[in-house]
C-alpha cells in the first residue's frame, strides 16, 4: 500500500475509533444515570409514602373540644338526692348538654335544628359528664364551664379538611351548624388539645372516640403466643438439623419442607388456621391464641433458617474442645454452641417477629376482623391486632377515620422501627468474628 | 377448676421433682458427687421428666377430646325433638346451650329444655375437670415417686435424659413436615368437597366468576358461576405490572449500589431499601388506595382516558415498589458471587464499567437473576393486602391496566371474611382457590431452584 493510503486508513481508524469511544463513554454515563434514577425512584417513593402517612396522621393526636356552661341540674341528675352511684350513672346527661346548647343558641327552635345543634358534640360527651359527676358528686347543683369533645365533623372542619364553601348538601355540616361553630369560635370556646382518646380507647364507630389501645393489647397477646410457640420449636429444629441429624432422605425432606414453607403465601396459612384450628380443634374464633399459632407457623421457617446459620457460624474447634474434655454431644450444644449462637438466633427472632407484626391476611381468615370494643383480657378473649385495625378503619367511610388510620400506621411503623433498631444493635454489639 | 391452674400445678410438681431428685442423688452417695455416674442436675432432670411427661400427655389428650365428649353428652341428654334436628339447626341449639352455660345469654326467657341441658353441661364439665385434675396430679405424683425410686449412684441418668431430649428435638423438627401435610390435607379436603358440587373443568376453564349462589328460586344476581379464568387473568395482569416496575428498578439499584455508589450513598440507601422491605403490606395498600389510585385517576382524566378508581395500574405499581428490595437483595447476592477475575479480565480488554456489567457480569449471573425474578413473581402472586385495598372486587377479564380487576387472593379474603355457611360452594371455592395458589407458588419455587441449580456456573 502507498504511504498516503496507510495514513488515510490510520486517520480514518482514529476518527471512527474516537467516535466509538465517545459513544461508549456516553453509554457508560447513561447507564450510571439509570442506576441513580432507579435508586432515586425507590427512595422517593419511600419518602412519599412516609410523608403522606405522617401529614395525614399527626392530626389524630390533637382533638377539637367545645367549652360550654353546663348546669348540673340536680333535678335531672339526682332528683331524690340520694347520691346513689347507680342513680348518678343512669341519669340523662345528654339533656344537660342539650339545655346548655339551646341556651347558647336560642335561635334553634325546630326539631331538626335542635338535633343539628346537639350533633356538634361527640356522642361520648354525655359519658364524659357522667364520669365527672361520678368522681365528684359535689358538682351537682353547680354551673360551670365544661370542655367536651366535639364530634368528628366539627373536628374535620376545625382542622381544615372540610371546606366551608361549596354546596351545602355535599357537606356533612349544614350552613347553620357552620355558623354556630364559628360563633363559638369567635367567643374562644372552640379549642384543640392533645387528645388521649386515640391511645387509650378501644375501637368505636365514632371516629373521635376510636382508639388503638384494644388493638395494641391484642397485638401484645398475639405476639406473646407467637414468641412462646415459635422460639423453642425453631431453635430445637435448627439444633437438630445442624448437630444431630444424619444425612439421610428424611433430613433432606425436612430441609426441603422448611424452604418451601418459607415461600408459601401467608394467606394459605390463614386457610390452614381456619380449617384446622377453628373447625377441627374448635378453638375460639378471633382469639390471640389462634392468631399466635398461625403466626408462629409463618415465622417458624425464618427462625429455623436464621438459627441454622448462627449455629453453623460457631467454629468446629469449640465443639471439638468441649468433646475433648469429656462433654456429651447434647452438653456441647447446650453449654457451648447455643450460648455462642444466641445473638444470631435472637437477631433472626426479632426480624421474624417484626415480620409477624405486620401480617394481616392470615388473621383476617381466622376472624380477627370483627368489631371488638372491649380491651381483651386474656389470650382466649376476642381481640384484634394493629394491622387488622388499620385495615378495618381504612374501609370506614367517615373522613375522620383517614386521620386515625394514618396515625395508627405511624404507631405501627414506630414499633417496627424500634424492633429493627434493636435487632441491628444486638447484631452489632454481640456479633463475634471468629 | 381452671385449666391454667391444673397446668401450673403440674409445673410446680415438676420443679419439686427436680429438687427431690437432686437431693436424693446427693443423699445416695453421702454427698460425694464424684461417685455418681451423671451430674446431680441430670438426676434431678430425670425425675422431673418422669413427673412431667406422662401427666402432660394425659392432659393434652384430654384437652383435645373434651369438647367432643361434652358435645356427645349434651346431645345424648337432649329430648328427642331437639336431638333429631338437622345438623346446622342442632349446631345453633348447642350454641345456645353453651351460651347459657357460660353466662353469656340470659337464663330468664330461655327454653326450659335448653336450661336443663345447660345445667347438665355445667355439671358434666365440672366433673370432667375435677377428674382430669385428679388424674393428671396422680400421674405426676406416680411418675415422681417412680423416678425417685430409681435414683442410684449407678443410674445412667444423663443418657436417659439426653435420649429423651433428642426425641423431643426430632419431634419438633417434624412439626414443619406436619405443617405442610396439614396445609395440603386441609386444602385438599375442602377443595374435594367443592369439586363435588362444581366440576373441575368448569372451575379451571370457566370464563365467568360470580360466586353468589341462589338461596331462593327467584333471587336476582346469583348465577353461581365459578369459572376462575378472570381471577387468574387479573392476578397475572397485576403481577406483570409489578414486575415491570420492580425488575428494572431492583436490578439497576443493585448494580449501582454494588459498583458505582460511594460509601455515603450506600450507607444512606441500603437502610432505605431495608425500610422499604419492612413496611407492612397493609400500609402499602392504604397508600395505594389513598394516594396512588386517585393520582392515576386524576392524571388519566386530565389526558382524557377513563381510569377506574381501583385500577390494576395503581395496585401493580405499589406492589412493584414493595418487591424492589426483594429483587435488589437477591440479585445483589447473585452478582457478588461472580468472581472478580471475570471482571478484571473484561477491564483488561478495555471495557467500560457498564460494558463489563452488561456483557460479562449479568450473563454470568443470569440463572440466579432469573431465579430471583421467579421468586419475586411468586411473592407478587401471593400478596393479599395491597390488592384487597387497592384492586377491585368484580371479576373482569381484560388486559387493560386502567380497568378494575380482581385477583385470586382478594377473592379468598372476601369469600371467607363474612357470613360463612361452611357447606355452600361459595365458601368452599375459597379453599379451591387456595389450593391453586399453593400449587402455583410451590411450582414457581421449584422451577426457580432448579434453574439456579442447573445453569449455575462453578467458578473454581
Amino acid at each position: 500500500m502507498t504511504e498516503a493510503a496507510i495514513e488515510a486508513m490510520q486517520f480514518r481508524q482514529a476518527e471512527t475509533s474516537a467516535v466509538r469511544v465517545r459513544r461508549r463513554y456516553a453509554a457508560e454515563r447513561r447507564f450510571r444515570f439509570y442506576g441513580v434514577l432507579a435508586i432515586s425512584v425507590a427512595v422517593l417513593m419511600l419518602a412519599l409514602l412516609l410523608a403522606t402517612i405522617v401529614s395525614k396522621g399527626y392530626g389524630a393526636f390533637v382533638q377539637t373540644e367545645i367549652t360550654i356552661d353546663i348546669n348540673f341540674d340536680s333535678a335531672v341528675i339526682d332528683p331524690a338526692g340520694t347520691l346513689d352511684p347507680a342513680v348518678l350513672a343512669t341519669a340523662d346527661y345528654a339533656k344537660l348538654i342539650k339545655e346548655a346548647l339551646y341556651a347558647q343558641f336560642p335561635e334553634a327552635t325546630s326539631r331538626g335544628d335542635k338535633r343539628a345543634l346537639y350533633d356538634l358534640v361527640s356522642t361520648g360527651a354525655s359519658y364524659e359528664l357522667q364520669k365527672m359527676v361520678l368522681t365528684d358528686p359535689s358538682l351537682i347543683g353547680k354551673t360551670q364551664p365544661v370542655t367536651l369533645t366535639a364530634s368528628d365533623d366539627v373536628d374535620m372542619l376545625n382542622k381544615g379538611y372540610m371546606s366551608r364553601s361549596g354546596v351545602e348538601a355535599e357537606r356533612r355540616l349544614n350552613d347553620k351548624q357552620v355558623g354556630w361553630i364559628d360563633g363559638l369560635a369567635a367567643k374562644g370556646l372552640v379549642s384543640t388539645a392533645l387528645g388521649t382518646a386515640f391511645l387509650t380507647h378501644g375501637d368505636s364507630r365514632e371516629p373521635e372516640q376510636a382508639g388503638v389501645w384494644g388493638a395494641v393489647v391484642g397485638t401484645v397477646f398475639t405476639m406473646l403466643v407467637t414468641l412462646l410457640m415459635t422460639l423453642p420449636l425453631g431453635v430445637a429444629t435448627a439444633v437438630y438439623l445442624e448437630e444431630f441429624a444424619p444425612k439421610n432422605r428424611w433430613t433432606d425432606l425436612i430441609e426441603i419442607n422448611i424452604n418451601n414453607l418459607a415461600a408459601v403465601p401467608s394467606i394459605v396459612f390463614g386457610l390452614l388456621g381456619l380449617a384446622v384450628f377453628l373447625n377441627f380443634f374448635g378453638l375460639p374464633r378471633s382469639a390471640p391464641l389462634v392468631g399466635g399459632m398461625v403466626l408462629a407457623l409463618i415465622v417458624l421457617p425464618t427462625i429455623i433458617i436464621a438459627g441454622r446459620a448462627a449455629i453453623k457460624a460457631v467454629p468446629p474447634s469449640i465443639r471439638e474442645a468441649a468433646l475433648g474434655v469429656g462433654a456429651s454431644r447434647l452438653q456441647v450444644v447446650t453449654h457451648h454452641v447455643l450460648p455462642l449462637a444466641m445473638p444470631g438466633i435472637l437477631t433472626g427472632t426479632i426480624i421474624g417477629m417484626a415480620h409477624a407484626l405486620g401480617e394481616t391476611a392470615p388473621l383476617l381468615m381466622i376472624g380477627m376482623v370483627a368489631f371488638i370494643v372491649d380491651i381483651p383480657g386474656g389470650i382466649t378473649d376476642a381481640a384484634t391486632v394493629l394491622p387488622v385495625q388499620i385495615y378495618i378503619w381504612a374501609d370506614s367511610p367517615e373522613r375522620a377515620f383517614v386521620e386515625r388510620t394514618s396515625a395508627a400506621i405511624m404507631v405501627l411503623l414506630a414499633v417496627l422501627l424500634v424492633m429493627n433498631g434493636l435487632a441491628i444493635l444486638l447484631r452489632r454489639q454481640f456479633e463475634r468474628r471468629w | 377448676m381452671n385449666l391454667t391452674v391444673i397446668f401450673a400445678t403440674l409445673l410446680i410438681l415438676t420443679a419439686v421433682g427436680y429438687f427431690l431428685g437432686r437431693q436424693r442423688a446427693f443423699a445416695s452417695v453421702g454427698g460425694r458427687a464424684s461417685q455418681l455416674h451423671s451430674l446431680p442436675s441430670y438426676h434431678g432432670a430425670y425425675v422431673a421428666l418422669w413427673c412431667l411427661l406422662p401427666a402432660l400427655l394425659l392432659f393434652l389428650l384430654w384437652m383435645l377430646a373434651e369438647p367432643h365428649i361434652l358435645r356427645a353428652i349434651t346431645i345424648g341428654a337432649l329430648p328427642p325433638e331437639l336431638a333429631n334436628l338437622p345438623n346446622n339447626q342442632l349446631g345453633l341449639v348447642l350454641n345456645d346451650i353453651q351460651n347459657i352455660a357460660e353466662g353469656n345469654a340470659a337464663r330468664a326467657g330461655a327454653d326450659p329444655a335448653k336450661l336443663a341441658a345447660a345445667d347438665h353441661l355445667i355439671t358434666w364439665e365440672r366433673t370432667g375437670r375435677i377428674a382430669i385434675a385428679i388424674a393428671a396430679v396422680a400421674a405426676a405424683l406416680a411418675g415422681l415417686l417412680w423416678g425417685r425410686h430409681r435414683i442410684a449412684p449407678a443410674l445412667r441418668a444423663r443418657n436417659s435424659v439426653e435420649r429423651t431430649a433428642t426425641i423431643l428435638l426430632i419431634a419438633c423438627s417434624t412439626i414443619s413436615v406436619i405443617t405442610t401435610v396439614g396445609i395440603v390435607l386441609s386444602l385438599l379436603f375442602e377443595s374435594l368437597r367443592f369439586f363435588a358440587q362444581v366440576p373441575f373443568y368448569e372451575f379451571l376453564f370457566g370464563l365467568q366468576w360470580s360466586p353468589q349462589t341462589a338461596m331462593r328460586a327467584d333471587q336476582v344476581g346469583s348465577s353461581g358461576a365459578f369459572g376462575a379464568i378472570p381471577l387468574f387473568a387479573g392476578t397475572l395482569l397485576i403481577t406483570l405490572i409489578a414486575m415491570v416496575v420492580a425488575v428494572p428498578l431492583g436490578l439497576m439499584a443493585a448494580i449501582y449500589m454494588a459498583d458505582y455508589a460511594s460509601k455515603t450513598v450506600r450507607a444512606f440507601v441500603k437502610p432505605a431499601l431495608e425500610v422499604l422491605a419492612g413496611i407492612p403490606t397493609v400500609v402499602y395498600g392504604f397508600f395505594a388506595a389513598l394516594t396512588v389510585a386517585p393520582f392515576i385517576r386524576g392524571a388519566g382524566q386530565s389526558i382524557g382516558l377513563d381510569v377506574a378508581s381501583e385500577s390494576a395500574l395503581a395496585a401493580g405499581v405499589v406492589m412493584g415498589i414493595m418487591i424492589i428490595p426483594f429483587v435488589s437483595s437477591l440479585s445483589d447476592d447473585v452478582m457478588n458471587a461472580v468472581p472478580q477475575s471475570l471482571r478484571d479480565g473484561s477491564y483488561a480488554l478495555g471495557a467500560t464499567k457498564s460494558e463489563t456489567i452488561r456483557q460479562v457480569v449479568v450473563p454470568a449471573a443470569l440463572p440466579g437473576i432469573v431465579g430471583a425474578v421467579l421468586l419475586a413473581v411468586s411473592r407478587a402472586i401471593g400478596e393479599t393486602m395491597i390488592v384487597v385495598m387497592a384492586a377491585g372486587l368484580t371479576a373482569n377479564l381484560t388486559a387493560n391496566p386502567l380497568e378494575a380487576v380482581t385477583t385470586v387472593t382478594v377473592q379468598i379474603a372476601t369469600l371467607l371474611v363474612g357470613d360463612q355457611e361452611f357447606d355452600s360452594p361459595k365458601t368452599l371455592s375459597a379453599f379451591a382457590l387456595g389450593l391453586v395458589l399453593f400449587c402455583v407458588t410451590l411450582a414457581l419455587n421449584i422451577v426457580a431452584l432448579s434453574i439456579v441449580r442447573r445453569y449455575r456456573e462453578k467458578y473454581d
